[in-house]
């Protein structure tokens, strides 16, 4: 069962152009929607689908829909195209390969919650995704399908499309906005929310590209269609990024349910050089990890919830028995460390200073209290270091920082506490 | 208040305004919560996290920044427990590893809130063995502040202050995580009028400020409070001073005033205090011609045998008095009262044919106080360009103005307010007739202006001059026009930091003290009864009036107290050549400046910081000055000095102390009768006390009436304003400041550039009604067509009057 790729595995060379996408049922459901239903019974569809979104947080879309004020205009709808999680790379396909759907899908959402300017955000190291939705949405506003009086409907919509200029913090929605509007791509602190005060101080909803991108298949088959493929709170199809030591990476849009050692087998081909997994991360470089013995977990987003870490971006990151991990999570402490926008204390200081403590042991330069530094570090942005994690920070970026320390003290420590050379002492 | 809602602070029920901030709220309960990025004068932005506290809002405690967190019904705060402690001390933490432990070095070592809370709230030592961060030490970023990159702590108070309260958004954070920095843009130093606040503000020592730098330890400094001396807006300060040298001014922070912003010239314009070039010693011109160090004894005979003969051979009216408006109540109170009791002449004036009207300026009826300015639905300010004259003022108009009132700006060119302003209107000087009747009937660019004025609410008018070479006449008419929309208030503008003292004290021909007209027979009767003397009935003349009268001889002896009508008077020429006709000339001044120069004895007086006393703001808020230092050399209180005068003239002003003074004051200056002079102590209110508009007996209650002027014709017209910094004696002799005055230059608009074959760039002759000068022409666009503006007071040599007519010639 497929849902978001079928156009482009059916047609590989031009899934992107008008033609095929009309040729392919498409802007048929926008047409439905604008001509056919009211925006409270889009709405409804939405929920009825129970579609959660697909950025990270995997909030209900339907429901965040709800959260906007009913008399406050103008609303915006903001489309995350701002792809930055390591290890995530799905939105990218979709905004390469079927832009139209996406642009269906907004239209359709911003009928439903009577918004009349969207903006699609792409990250700056996206050319080409960009340059595709670009001509789409040329291609969309030559057809009438954008603009004024739309399927002469009477519902006028504008695309916007802005292309960042290279921050991961700008994935986060509030440093998106701000980004936006011209400003530093700094979070805000919430609350308010973006439902509440988004772009420009006005009611925003945020949704991801993927997420928008299913709407167009709900509103054509109906939102309890779409509640019935997969399990409970994990309804719909989804596409997982997978990559690390397993023989064939790529993006695999499956029925949820099944578990990762499943997944790993039957869509990435096994681990390389049939070696065992020795652990994993579920849903991107934000997540805490997964060992090779949590395989059989299925993938949902409940039960990765439960087992302590999430589906995030949907972003699977195998590593197998000869992986250092100790590098591994400098890798990604770095990354986050380069991305702190420096706006809040434990952020900038924080993640540089674990990156640092982390370079040392590499270099084989460690102290035993080095350990439990780390952990305390760590503490001090993500209190309790639990999941989901408590915050001393504005945003989550901090504490995404901290999950590979903790992944790999509590799961490995006897390999970090052996990178420790013998009989230094803690000075 | 707002209506107050229970919220469970550490354990007790307290009672709180709704919507406080929860840091305000706790701090006004007595738990203080640490913060570095908060301020209360600006808007909360949580970036430190210093002031994490738990606040369970019914799902349970959650870590919150207590200065983004609103105050609801039912909140319960912990401050002080475990995670909590964890979570500041994890912080002050973070804030120290790439912070340079160089606190012996650091000007804010001592008086550091980095170091204080990391005392109280911090960890004992650190866990951080890796390299610090580092940046090229200390930058110029403006010609006064430096800033340390390695010490900032990234709190965006400077930042913020910029952007937010002076509208200078001149430096701003870049790059970003571990190396974010504050910096300026390139090629676009830090050049702001209010850049010194950014020095007070900063949480660390990464900005400092040049005049202060390396200068003292801060427990080695004495401080005072005080008012600043620089205008008339009347800034709280604390005057701090280490071994007899005045070395910082800080803001403090008051509600009336200036909510703890300073401009730079009042923070950094106490240089000139201990200049070397400050007098130490009365001078008297010998036979020779030159001023000659002399005792204040023989000093003071030759005064007292000089005047008594002037007296004696042509009569009271042929001495005269200029100056006041810089000192204290006390010393304009103890000038007035020689002129006119011992001496026995109404020629006395404090301004120098540079203001307005004395009887409009001291004027009691709905006279507006800053804080009005925050009640305004809609704010019109027709006079100068207030960030160049009245800088703090300009912060409280541009604070209004954010939260929700309408400017209109009427002036020639742009001004800092044009930004911010609803109706910007320019004009010609010499036109203002005209536009005060377009606005009157709402015609023309005019219309949207009135229709703001007629929109209900409450009005403040800004009224003063918005040049020189403007008719000082047009600001009554303005006024006349303000006054009779409804619920409308004025705040007639005045720049001189006492001049509403100084005419509050007399220091006018028509005025006496308290606000009495000299006209009114029963002022002068009581008046008489309290000084034990008749009070001259005949008006005085004004300053215009003593120059001309020197000139002719009907003049012949002129005392000065901190004037220098050789540089401020509307016709330098014709000052400096009264002054050289005139019999006698004696100068109480704490510098040889142009005027001084020229005197026959030359007084050295004491001044601020050197002297206690009272001034008066432009809202009539009397304040505190405090004195701190000691004087320089033999130099006196100017007060004494007139006392001195009197002694010699063999009368006495019974002055003995400023105390006295004030007492005095009280009881013979109808307006200030009910002054509570015990309340002007620097108490928890620091409000000063505003002289009551209709307490006293005889209250001046001066109509601005609508003015018979008609617009002049000029081609081109001459606008001519003062800028913050500028060739005045006070600036001068701040070396910080000095080099900060914009020069001159002849701006035109490049219309009238075009029209008249005047290139931008190009070396003008500038021609007006009283001299000429060779001037760079600049190009501005702001300006009005028509309009030749140059600033003034910026060069010695030269000046062009304050004559409309202006006349432009390309020389290269």
């Amino acid at each position: 069962m497929k849902i978001l790729t079928t156009r482009m595995e059916a047609h590989p060379t031009d899934s992107h152009t008008l033609e095929r996408y009309l040729e392919t049922d498409g802007y048929q459901a926008a047409r439905k929607a604008l001509t056919t239903m009211t925006p409270e019974a889009v709405h409804e569809e939405a929920k009825a689908s129970s579609l959660r979104g697909r950025g990270g947080a995997g909030f209900p879309c339907g429901v965040k829909w709800g959260f906007l004020p009913p008399d406050t205009r103008p609303r915006y709808l903001v489309i995350n195209g701002d792809e930055s999680e390591p290890g995530t790379f799905k939105d990218r396909q979709l905004l390469e390969r079927d832009p139209h759907q996406l642009i269906e899908g907004i239209i359709i959402a911003a009928y439903a919650i009577d918004v009349h300017d969207a903006y699609v955000y792409i990250r700056g190291e996206y050319p080409k995704p960009a340059r595709r939705l670009e001509r789409a949405i040329a291609e969309a506003y030559e057809a009438g399908y954008l603009g004024q009086n739309i399927f002469g409907s009477g519902f006028d919509l504008d695309v916007t499309l802005h292309l960042g200029a290279g921050a991961y913090i700008c994935g986060e929605e509030t440093a998106l906005l701000n980004s936006l509007e011209g400003k530093r791509g700094e979070p805000r602190i919430k609350p308010p929310f973006p439902a509440i005060e988004g772009l420009y101080g006005k009611p925003t909803i945020v949704n991801n590209v993927e997420t928008i991108s299913n709407i167009p298949w709900i509103v054509a088959n109906g939102g309890a269609a779409y509640a019935a493929i997969g399990p409970e709170g994990s309804s719909g199809t989804r596409l997982f990024s997978l990559s690390g030591h397993v023989r064939k990476p790529g993006n695999y849009e499956i029925v949820m349910g099944m578990t990762f050692r499943e997944f790993i087998d039957e869509y990435g081909g096994g681990v390389r050089e049939d070696r065992e997994v020795k652990c994993f991360i579920p849903g991107g470089a934000s997540a805490p990890w997964f060992t090779g013995d949590q395989l059989d977990i299925p993938i949902t987003i409940d039960d990765v919830g439960n087992a302590g870490s999430m589906l995030g971006s949907g972003a699977i990151v195998v590593m197998d028995e000869t992986t250092n991990v100790v590098e591994a999570a400098h890798s990604i402490v770095s990354f986050f460390a380069h991305e702190s926008c420096g706006q809040c204390t434990p952020c900038r200081e924080g993640t540089s200073w674990l990156e640092m403590v982390l370079a040392r042991i590499l270099r084989g330069e460690g102290r035993p209290v080095d350990l439990d530094l780390l952990l305390d570090v760590s503490d001090n942005i993500a209190p309790g270091l639990g999941w989901p994690p408590k915050m001393t920070t504005i945003c989550p970026l901090g504490p995404s920082a901290v999950s590979p320390i903790t992944s790999i003290l509590r799961n490995f420590r006897s390999e970090v506490e052996a990178m420790i050379p013998a009989g230094v002492a803690n000075g | 208040m707002a209506d107050p809602v229970t919220i469970t602070l550490d354990g007790e029920e307290r009672q709180v305004p709704a919507g406080t901030l929860l840091i305000q709220a706790a701090q006004d309960e007595g738990t203080y919560i640490p913060r570095f990025c908060w301020h209360p004068r600006m808007k909360p932005v949580g970036m430190c996290r210093m002031c994490l506290v738990e606040v369970d809002t019914g799902r349970g405690p959650a870590l919150t920044t207590s200065c983004t967190m609103p105050c609801t019904e039912g909140m319960v705060v912990d401050t002080k427990s475990d995670v909590v402690k964890k979570a500041q001390e994890g912080v002050l933490e973070f804030l120290l590893i790439n912070h340079p432990l160089d606190c012996p070095v650091c000007d804010r070592g001592g008086e550091c809130p980095l170091q204080d809370q990391t005392m109280a709230y911090g960890p004992g030592e650190s866990r951080f063995v890796e390299e610090k961060r580092h940046f090229e030490k200390p930058i110029e970023i403006s010609e006064l502040v430096l800033l340390d990159r390695e010490r900032c702590i990234l709190c965006a108070r400077c930042t913020r202050f910029s952007d937010e309260v002076s509208g200078d958004p001149l430096i701003e954070f870049q790059d970003r995580g571990n190396y974010t920095q504050v910096l300026t843009f390139p090629n676009e130093p830090f050049k702001s009028y209010f850049s010194g606040n950014t020095v007070q503000i900063c949480p660390v020592g990464a900005l400092t400020a040049k005049p202060y730098r390396f200068r003292a330890r801060p427990w080695d400094l004495e401080a005072v409070e005080s008012t600043c001396p620089h205008c008339a807006v009347g800034c709280r300060i604390s005057v701090q001073s280490s071994q007899n040298q005045v070395l910082r001014f800080l803001g403090v922070d008051n509600e009336p005033t200036n909510q703890g912003w300073l401009c730079d010239k009042g923070r950094f314009g106490f240089e000139y205090i201990g200049s070397p070039e400050r007098l130490t010693v009365p001078l008297v011109r010998s036979s020779t011609g030159e001023l000659e160090e002399t005792s204040w004894s023989a000093a003071l005979g030759v005064v007292g045998d000089w005047l008594q003969d002037l007296i004696t051979e042509h009569g009271p009216d042929s001495v005269a008095g200029l100056g006041g408006a810089r000192g204290t109540n006390e010393d304009a109170y103890a000038f007035g009262k020689l002129i006119r009791a011992v001496i026995g002449t109404n020629n006395i004036d404090a301004q120098l044919d540079d203001g307005l009207n004395p009887q409009f300026l001291a004027a009691a009826t709905s006279r507006a106080t800053i804080p009005d300015l925050d009640a305004a639905s809609t704010i019109l300010l027709w006079g100068p360009d207030l960030k160049e004259e009245l800088p703090v003022l300009y912060l409280r108009v541009r604070q209004a103005v954010q939260n929700g009132a309408s400017l209109i700006v009427v002036h020639p060119r742009r001004t800092g307010l044009d930004d911010v302003a609803t109706v910007k209107v320019g004009y010609a000087p010499g036109q203002g007739p005209d536009l005060l009747a377009s606005l009157r009937a709402g015609e023309g660019e005019l219309a949207a202006a009135r229709e703001l004025l007629l929109a209900g609410g409450a009005i403040v008018g800004l009224v003063g001059r918005t040049g020189l070479t403007e008719d000082p006449l047009l600001a009554e008419g303005v006024a006349a026009f303000v006054r009779d929309l409804p619920e409308a208030k004025i705040m007639p503008l005045g720049r001189r930091s006492n001049l509403f003292g100084a005419l509050d004290m007399g220091l006018a021909p028509s005025l006496l003290p308290g606000r009495a007209a000299l006209t009114s027979a029963e002022a002068r009767s009581d008046l008489s009864v309290e000084w034990a003397t008749p009070i001259p009935e005949k008006t005085g003349k004004d300053a215009a009036g003593i120059v001309a009268g020197l000139e002719a001889g009907t003049v012949k002896g002129l005392l000065l107290f901190g004037a220098d009508p050789v540089r401020d008077f509307s016709d330098p020429s014709a000052a400096r050549a009264a002054l050289e006709a005139a019999n006698l000339v004696v100068a109480v001044d704490q510098f040889l400046t142009d005027s001084s120069q020229l005197a026959d004895v030359v007084l050295p007086a004491e001044g601020f910081t050197e002297t206690e006393g009272t001034v008066t703001n432009l809202e009539g808020r009397v304040q505190r000055v405090a004195q701190l230092i000691a004087g320089s050399g033999q130099a006196r209180p100017p007060w004494s000095v007139f006392e001195d005068i009197a002694l010699a003239l063999g009368s006495s002003l019974g002055a003995e102390s400023v105390e006295g003074i004030q007492k005095e004051i009280a009881q013979v200056a109808p307006a200030y009768r009910t002054v509570r002079w015990d309340e002007l102590g620097w108490g928890d209110g620091r409000e000063g006390v505003v002289v009551p508009g209709d307490g006293g007996e005889q209250p001046l209650h001066y109509v601005p009436v609508d003015i018979g002027l008609s617009s002049s014709s000029a081609r081109l017209a001459l606008h001519s304003a003062r800028t913050l910094y500028d060739d005045g004696v006070h600036v001068r002799h701040s070396l910080s400041l000095a080099k900060l005055a914009p020069g001159a230059f002849v701006f035109i608009n490049p219309a009238d550039g075009a029209r008249l074959g005047v290139a931008d760039g190009v070396l003008a002759r500038v021609t007006g009604s009283s001299g000429s000068a060779d001037l760079e022409v600049r190009y501005d666009p702001s300006l009005t067509e028509g309009v030749v503006y140059v600033p003034a007071n910026q060069d010695e040599g030269w000046d062009l009057g304050q004559g409309l007519e202006i006349k432009l010639e390309v020389l290269s």
